[in-house]
């Protein structure tokens, strides 16, 4: 059974954010590192190799050249290739965009499951990973925290809005991680040095053979969560501070 | 295509959900900028009873799929069923609520559909001609905003981030829609669901939550919560450090792995406030900090706070918001 992994290259979560001159979010200092759900969606996939369930895995990226890293980790962490494909050409990276992108590179490859992560913790858009299983016509299970592989089909346990649901999906199926289903590994030196044998294919969009995808939607500004001014404490005795609390809730606030 | 503008109804345990009624008041900001009407989809089986509550909750037409195949959900049968009663209907944008089901087919049904989406969107910046919405990225530390380019799009949007629309006066007309569904060849299927909390308060739809961490210390410090939810009429929420160390049930969590939440008023007891903590409640309209640590994160978002013991603290604020609320 092969395994494809989707894997973004994201800013650390616990950056500071601040915009640039153009007015985008200043990325060039940050430390650049696997998006945390994905992270998760490559341990599973090693691990299911390892079990034997699985016998390779891959993991691909959209990203510019810098994305490089985020392939490097995951080789590191036991996935057997790594493809990148470059993102110089779309104009813009909106979910649609990336989304065809991967479609496109998908079509050419065999698998039998494919993963990812739940979220990017930068855009927040939770749209690319279904919107590349609409395109290859796959079976989805979202949001999982727990996945069982059988005979051509996988089961997975889904967290939803007040319930827990199990699935089964017939393969090939996309199954997206959430946190809490593994803790992926450290990379280990020995496996950092083994990784940068690994292979690790760079393609363009014409290699694909497709032309840049137009946005369907694009960003015009961003702004920053504005500054509060700094919480009003209250002081005194429990009984002092929380009155002056509910007072403030109640005239101030207008909360409650 | 019409100038009309489509609605996802959301029901749970046989009710709409609160956030179905935001989303319809979103959608109509859009309609009046379109010169078009609100057309409200509900989706599911055995739907008189829905169907007529669906229908007064401010749409201008409710387009109904009633199927014995969609008992369950699943997306697979729902995304069918939606874009389906959407292109019969005579298409146009879509709005959902970025709820576990908006986000599982939203991105699939604009996909199917060629179109663009925005997620969790908290504003509508611009409702006419090229719409324009804004959104929280990096974990709320930012926002961005984002202008469609053609006119049909779907959106999702944060519960509690805009007003509930206001009720119709008479029920809207109720169009029944059929759509070809073949359980035979779906490719998924729902083994088991296992319901939490049927009854309570859904955390992201409640107006105040009430929220603990490590700071509470133990499943007792939950209970010692719960009088102070109970004057505010309020659900309980929880960090993901107190949901490992089971002090409560994981659908309790607050974050970027659990719920967010946009209430009016969040009461963090003992929580640090780390960023996914952050990400799953920075929109919430007033936030209220209890920790001991007055270097915490938490306050740096929190527009309230008291610097002490959490144990000391909720119990004498239960008691002053008993008398105030009395
Ligand atoms: C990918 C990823 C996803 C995550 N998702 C989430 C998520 O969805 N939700 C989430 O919450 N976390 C999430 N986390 C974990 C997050 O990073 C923090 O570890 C967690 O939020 C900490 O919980 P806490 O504030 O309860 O605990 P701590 O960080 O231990 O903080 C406890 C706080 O209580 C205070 N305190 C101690 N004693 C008292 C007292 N007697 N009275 C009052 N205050 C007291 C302390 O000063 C401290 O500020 C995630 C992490 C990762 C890596
Ligand atoms: N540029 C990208 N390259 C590869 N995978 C991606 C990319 N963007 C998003 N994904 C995958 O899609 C998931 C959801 O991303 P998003 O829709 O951006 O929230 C991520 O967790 C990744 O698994």
């Amino acid at each position: 059974m092969r395994l494809i992994v989707l894997v973004k290259q994201t800013l650390t979560t616990e950056a500071r954010i601040a915009l640039n001159d153009s007015g985008g979010i200043e990325d060039a200092k940050i430390k650049k590192v696997v998006n945390p759900y994905d992270e998760f969606a490559v341990e599973e996939a090693v691990q299911l190799r390892e079990k034997g369930v699985a016998e390779h895995v891959t993991v691909v990226t959209v990203g510019p050249e810098s994305a490089v890293e985020a392939s490097r980790h995951c080789l590191a962490m036991g996935a057997d290739e790594a493809v990148r494909i470059d993102d110089s050409e779309i104009e813009s990276t909106d979910s649609f965009s990336v989304a065809e992108v991967l479609g496109a590179a998908l079509k050419g490859m065999e698998f039998d499951l494919l993963l990812a992560g739940q979220v990017a913790v930068d855009d927040n858009a939770s749209q690319v990973a279904v919107r590349v299983a609409e395109i290859l016509g796959l079976p989805q299970i979202n949001v999982v925290s727990k996945i069982e592989l059988g005979e051509g089909e996988v089961t997975a346990s889904r967290e939803a809005d007040g319930q827990t649901e199990v699935l089964t999906a017939k393969l090939p199926a996309l199954v997206t991680t959430d946190k809490g289903i593994n803790k992926p590994r450290y990379p280990t030196l020995p496996n950092i040095m083994k990784a940068k044998k690994k292979p690790l294919t760079i393609k363009s969009l014409s290699d694909l053979g497709i032309a840049a995808p137009t946005p369907k939607v694009k960003v015009v500004a961003h702004t920053l969560r504005p500054a509060k001014q700094g919480a009003k404490i209250f002081a005194g005795t429990p009984a002092e501070a929380a009155a002056q609390l509910a007072e403030a809730l109640r005239n101030e606030a207008k909360v409650i | 295509m019409s100038q009309d503008v489509f609605v996802f109804i959301e029901a749970q345990h046989d009710a709409i959900r609160p956030v179905a009624n935001q989303v319809v008041g979103v959608a109509r900001s859009i309609a009046e900028a379109r010169g078009g009407k609100v057309v409200g989809l509900l989706i599911g089986a055995g739907l008189e009873g829905l169907s007529s509550d669906a229908a007064s909750i401010g749409v201008d037409r409710l387009a109904v799929v009633d199927h014995a195949a969609l008992a369950t959900y699943s997306a697979e049968s729902y995304t069918t069923a939606v874009v389906g009663a959407l292109e019969q209907q005579g298409g146009g944008p879509l709005f959902f609520g970025n709820t576990s089901i908006g986000k599982d087919i939203g991105p699939r049904i604009a996909h199917r559909l060629g179109q663009g989406m925005v997620s969790d969107v908290v504003a509508i910046e611009q409702a006419d001609d090229k719409p324009r919405f804004r959104r929280p990225i990096y974990a709320g530390k930012a926002f961005c905003t984002v202008e469609v380019q053609e006119a049909e799009y779907v959106v999702s949007i944060r519960a509690n981030s805009f007003p509930a629309a206001e009720a119709a006066a008479s029920p809207a007309e109720v169009v029944p829609v059929e759509v070809n569904l073949d359980p035979a060849t779906f490719k998924v299927q729902v083994k088991e669901v296992i319901e939490r909390d049927a009854g309570q308060v859904d955390l992201t739809e409640a107006d105040v939550i009430v929220s603990g961490g490590m700071g509470v210390k133990g499943p007792e410090g939950f209970e010692m919560l719960k009088p102070l939810a109970e004057v505010l009429g309020a659900a309980v929420g929880a960090s993901r450090a107190a949901v490992l160390a089971d002090f409560i049930h994981p659908s309790h969590q607050v974050g970027q792995t659990g719920k967010t939440v946009s209430p009016n008023l969040y009461i963090a007891c003992g929580i640090s406030g780390a960023v996914q903590h952050q990400a799953g409640m920075s929109t919430s309209k007033c936030i209220v900090a209890i920790n001991t640590d007055a270097d915490a994160p938490i306050f740096e978002i929190a527009d309230y706070g008291i610097v002490g013991d959490a144990a000391e603290v909720v119990p004498a604020l239960t008691e002053q918001l008993k008398k105030l609320l009395a």
